[in-house]
């Protein structure tokens, strides 16, 4: 048996805490979310040619991630941007599948696109953004071509994260540049001052450098240096490109060198900057930095291992607050990765509880409860994970309102099993649960999940309130309208439906639509107030506010068009089932208009994905309509006995 | 006759086809905002009687709706005839009651806010003071003259509404009558390149008048762009004092008359208020490493004096300063040119509305009534449950 290798600590590397998209996050997550930006996957699978059973090499998202960013010659060549459209394909050159060659078809490396690839793509680009403005006018080609242009932009960033690009010893090189800036600072000062003659070579000698780190900042890397005086806040984080020109610039005139857009500065503001220039030290972080990259780009284990544990020693002396502990805990998130495991226990529920309907086995309704009762305590303390790291409500964003719907939607299928014991709200909360963590899935694939919120949105008061309560009201409606689905899915289709199992369905939809109505009436209202509070206007006929406006107009129009003996059973159910529409239009279709305070832009997949559902629900709503005769639950085949239940329900 | 008309006010069939016109209102009135933009689909849909939906690029009316107002009318009478007429009060009922209440409140709420509330924005640079505020839609034509160096400008301003060519107009504190010669709802002002625009003459003999034209633009619907008037007007003293060009784009002139100098300047609404405010410092901050806003904050000295209040207040997102029946919420920040100074500055959006409290009660009345309803159903619901289970 040959010796197991030392490992390296990619656990212990991915929970050090860096700040991305202005919050401070583990390195795990950074990665997670870039190559799930890129890739479309949290890891990265180094030979995609190779089928799942000859074990091809995967890597973790952290690995690839300190790869590129330590030694980017070899993870240039990794296989890690997906791109299908096949004219964008056909545009860049890139191979055809052929597995003899290590082609899959679908992943490329960064070599792979070349100079002129690159270039194409960023013309491309700027040509879309500027010609088609208005989003809803691009077609696929262009949404792939930006798509594929943000995530090599992305791709650039996080190169220069921990040094420049073409690095070969970071330390030794940190080492030269420390002797040269004495004399360049002293040469510096003279020539701004004018007072006599300066050392020229010195100040080349210096500036050699400092260009090299100015460029890495026209990236815009991730800020990877912490406050020396530690602290709590992520506004005095630096990109390592900003800690190493502080020695030489001191940090009021980098500050101004830095700024955008460029402006002048008074004399007296130019002269304390020139005074202060050479003061300051390197922050001793750098330096950890440079040993973790030096080691690993040397295949050095121990001595990566040992870097990692020093720079954690060193944070720990920083007093960072809670950042560590964050750190930790959303690296330990990412990796349980709740919302995926929830996702196939409500399958497998989904199953059990069809299960029951057909063989009526209550082996087979109470596995189904387990299950869902152990994915609803998963699923929650994934919320609450969430809640912790963020510091805040449930919902904050379209990616955790999907999540936050599948949640209240089991916790309400729950309650009614509890009731009827059925297996109806079971299904219900399945089919919910599951489908909303495929929406979840998909717009986590826009990267970070958990990105800060713009000044207006920045209330946990509201976002507790008006925005929990009226997505609850989202929840309540969807499970009416899929109860009403079940009804006319499982009467129309199967012979399991019943009159007594109508009227229970009924009772349940009717039930449920009170709650529906109080939530999104109270919800809706709140906004109003919220809105009144922000801009002094409590109704201003947003595109959002008004969606959630129909939602409640809907579900007060069953209600009283049920109280009124408008409609019966199957005139509720059908009505309920339209509410799957008004509510996901005013989910997900207010945000695809483009105008309005909750715009996200248009998003085409989301508007395709959403006309199919519309559709799906106008062909249940059109076979609701079929008379219960011709449906199998109700026909004479079905027993005769079985008088159709719209005639006795009330 | 009148039995039948009560009947059918009252009937819960009404309110269906009103929830589900409503339905129907809205999501067109919604749709129209990407054509249209906020204010004229606001306009076009909900507040009026009748509406129509046009699909993006037909000129031909498609589908009559009923507007806003009408809808809104409608829900009030029925809700108000049925609880005349159909309804006994129980205590069974009594959260119906509550939330109908809650409603009519509401949608009279709304109605008194879309009447009675004004919306304007104060904008300022850092260290300026303001009493007044200005309307973001409309315009006035001022005429100012400074009356000595202690007392307040006379000024007699007329609203752009009134400025239709061919007009006179005359105002008893003015030495002179005005008569409109043309009138724009919305045009650019350029200069008059001699050459290029030989065939056309100077928009107005006197003043900055003599050296520019005006070029009609077709009104603008957007929300991040407004409508610039202009006109061209002939001042007449005991004589003509000849043509001048105004517009929401130039700067005051100067018009002597008869020895006095007046101040011509069109420009927005004003409201003047009791009390002024002074912007001292704007704050704009950013997350570290981005572009997401995190923060708008002005900080502002309040100056009132009759009541010898002095103070300073932030008023910042979510946080509006409210004093004297006004509310101001911050509303854009920006920064002037360098070569201006390079101060900040800051635009609150003022909002007077005596209406404001009416959709906290609404919300109150309905919510408390939807819960104590349902509870209601459900404590009975369980109760019958419980027999048949056990």
């Amino acid at each position: 048996m040959p010796r197991r290798d030392p490992e390296y600590a990619f656990g212990a590397f991915g929970r050090l805490p860096v700040v991305f998209n202005g919050r401070l996050q583990p390195i795990d997550s950074l990665a997670r979310n870039s190559l799930t930006r890129i890739r479309e996957k949290d890891t990265a699978n180094l030979e995609p040619t190779k089928a799942w059973y000859e074990r091809p090499k995967i890597i973790s998202a952290t690995e690839w991630l300190l790869t590129l960013m330590t030694r980017p010659e070899v993870a240039d060549g990794w296989k890690v941007f997906r791109v299908d459209h096949p004219e964008l394909k056909a545009m860049l050159k890139l191979p055809e599948p052929n597995p003899a060659a290590g082609e899959d078809g679908k992943h490329y490396s960064w070599n792979q696109f070349g100079e002129t690839g690159l270039k194409q793509i960023e013309e491309s680009a700027r040509n879309i953004q500027e010609n088609k403005k208005d989003s809803s006018l691009r077609n696929a080609f262009d949404n792939a071509t930006l798509g594929l242009y943000e995530a090599m932009t992305l791709y650039l960033r996080l190169k220069n994260t921990v040094h420049p690009q073409d690095t070969v010893r970071f330390a030794s090189e940190i080492a030269d540049y420390q002797k040269t800036i004495p004399a360049g600072v002293r040469a510096f000062q003279q020539r701004m001052t004018g007072s006599g003659t300066f050392d020229t070579n010195a100040l080349t000698e210096v500036f050699g450098h400092t260009e090299r780190y100015f460029v890495t900042l026209r990236g815009e890397p991730p800020l990877l240096i912490p406050p020396a005086s530690g602290g709590d806040a992520t506004f005095a984080w630096l990109r390592i490109g900003e800690a190493l020109l502080e020695p030489s610039f001191g940090a009021p005139l980098l500050k101004h060198l830095m700024r955008v857009p460029k402006a002048e500065l008074s004399p007296e503001a130019a002269a304390e900057g020139i005074r202060s220039a050479g003061t300051r030290p390197l922050s001793p972080a750098v330096g950890h930095w440079a040993a973790m990259a030096d080691a690993f780009r040397e295949s050095q284990v121990a001595g990566f291992n040992a870097a990692v544990a020093g720079y954690q020693t060193y944070l720990e002396s920083l007093r960072l607050g809670k950042a560590l502990t964050k750190t930790a805990r959303e690296q330990l998130y990412n990796s349980f990765a709740p919302f995926s495991k929830t996702a196939s226990l409500y399958i497998v529920a989904f199953l059990f509880s069809c299960g029951f309907w057909f063989n009526f086995a209550e082996w087979s309704r109470k596995t189904s409860l387990h299950l869902v009762q152990l994915a609803f305590v998963v699923h929650t303390l994934g919320l609450i994970a969430r809640m912790w790291l963020e510091g805040r409500p449930p919902v904050t964003n379209l990616y955790s309102s999907a999540i936050f719907i599948g949640w209240g939607a089991v916790g309400l299928g729950l309650i009614l099993e509890s009731f009827w014991k059925n297996a109806i709200g079971l299904a219900v909360a399945t089919v919910i649960g599951f489908s909303t963590q495929v929406v979840a899935h998909n717009l986590a694939l826009g990267g970070d999940t958990m990105v800060m919120l713009q000044a207006v949105l920045d209330t946990n008061f509201w976002l507790a309130t008006h925005v929990v309560i009226v997505t609850l009201g989202y929840a309540a409606t969807y499970v009416a309208g899929f109860l009403a689905i079940l009804y006319v899915v499982l009467g129309f289709f199967t012979k399991v439906m019943n009159a007594d199992m109508g009227k229970s369905l009924s009772r349940m939809v009717y039930g449920i639509l009170c709650f529906a109505t109080l939530f999104s009436f109270v919800g809706t209202v709140l906004g109003g107030i919220w809105a009144d509070q922000s801009w002094g206007r409590f109704w201003g006929w947003d595109p959002k506010e008004n969606g959630a406006l129909i939602i409640v107009l809907w579900n007060a129009l069953i209600l009283h068009a049920r109280w009124g003996g408008m409609v019966r059973e199957r005139g509720i159910m059908n009505l309920a089932i339209f509410g799957n529409i008004v509510t996901s239009w005013s989910w997900f279709g207010t945000n695809l208009l483009g105008v309005g305070l909750h715009s996200y832009g248009f998003m085409s997949g989301a508007f395709t994905a959403l006309m199919v559902f519309v559709g799906s629900q106008c062909v249940l709503i059109a076979l609701g309509l079929i008379p219960q005769a011709k449906w199998r639950s109700f026909s004479a085949a079905a027993g005769g006995a079985v008088k159709a239940p719209a005639a006795s329900a009330a | 006759m009148i039995s039948k008309l009560f009947q059918f006010l009252s009937s819960l069939r009404l309110t269906v086809v009103l929830l589900g016109l409503g339905v129907v209102v809205v999501f067109f009135g919604t749709l129209g905002q990407t054509s249209d933009g906020l204010y004229v689909a606001q306009e076009r849909y909900f507040r009026s009687w009748f509406a129509y939906w046009t699909p993006h690029g037909s000129t031909f009316p498609v589908v009559p709706l009923p507007g806003g107002y009408l809808l809104g009318t409608m829900l009030v009478i029925n809700l108000i005839v049925a609880h005349f007429t159909r309804f006994k009060w129980t205590w069974s009922k009594s959260g119906i009651f509550l939330t109908h209440i809650g409603i009519i409140l509401l949608l009279l709420g709304q109605l008194a806010t879309d009447m009675l509330a004004r919306e304007s924005i104060m904008s300022f640079r850092e260290g300026d003071t303001r009493n007044y505020s200005e309307s973001s839609m409309d315009f006035e034509l001022a005429f100012l003259r400074s009356a000595g160096s202690n007392t307040l400008d006379q000024v007699v301003a007329i609203p752009a509404v009134r400025l239709k060519p061919g007009d006179e107009l005359h105002h008893e504190l003015l030495p002179f009558g005005i008569r409109v010669k043309e009138a724009y709802e919305n045009a650019r002002i350029r200069l008059r390149a001699p050459v290029m625009d030989s065939n056309r003459p100077p928009a107005a003999t006197q003043g900055v008048g003599a050296r520019i034209v005006i070029d009609a633009q077709p009104p603008t619907r957007t929300m991040d762009a407004r409508n610039v008037p202009a006109a061209v007007i002939e001042i007449s003293g005991p004589s003509s004092l000849g043509t001048w060009a105004v517009s929401g784009e130039l700067k005051p002139q100067t018009v002597a008359v008869e020895g006095t100098e007046w101040r011509l300047e069109y420009r927005s609404v004003r409201d003047y208020k009791p009390f002024a405010l002074t912007l001292l410092k704007t704050t704009h901050e950013t997350y570290p490493g981005t572009d997401i806003p995190k923060n708008f904050q002005s900080r502002v000295r309040l100056r009132n004096a009759e009541s010898h209040e002095d103070r300073e207040v932030d008023i910042y997102m979510n946080s509006p300063l409210r004093f004297g029946g006004y509310t101001f919420f911050q509303y854009q920040m920006g920064k002037e040119q360098l070569a201006d100074g390079g101060r900040g500055t800051s635009a609150l959006q003022v909002v007077r509305n005596p209406s404001w409290i009416t959709p906290y009660l609404g919300c109150i009345l309905v919510g408390v009534g939807l819960l104590v309803q349902f509870l209601m159903h459900l404590t009975k619901f369980i109760a019958q449950r419980k027999p048949r289970a056990a």
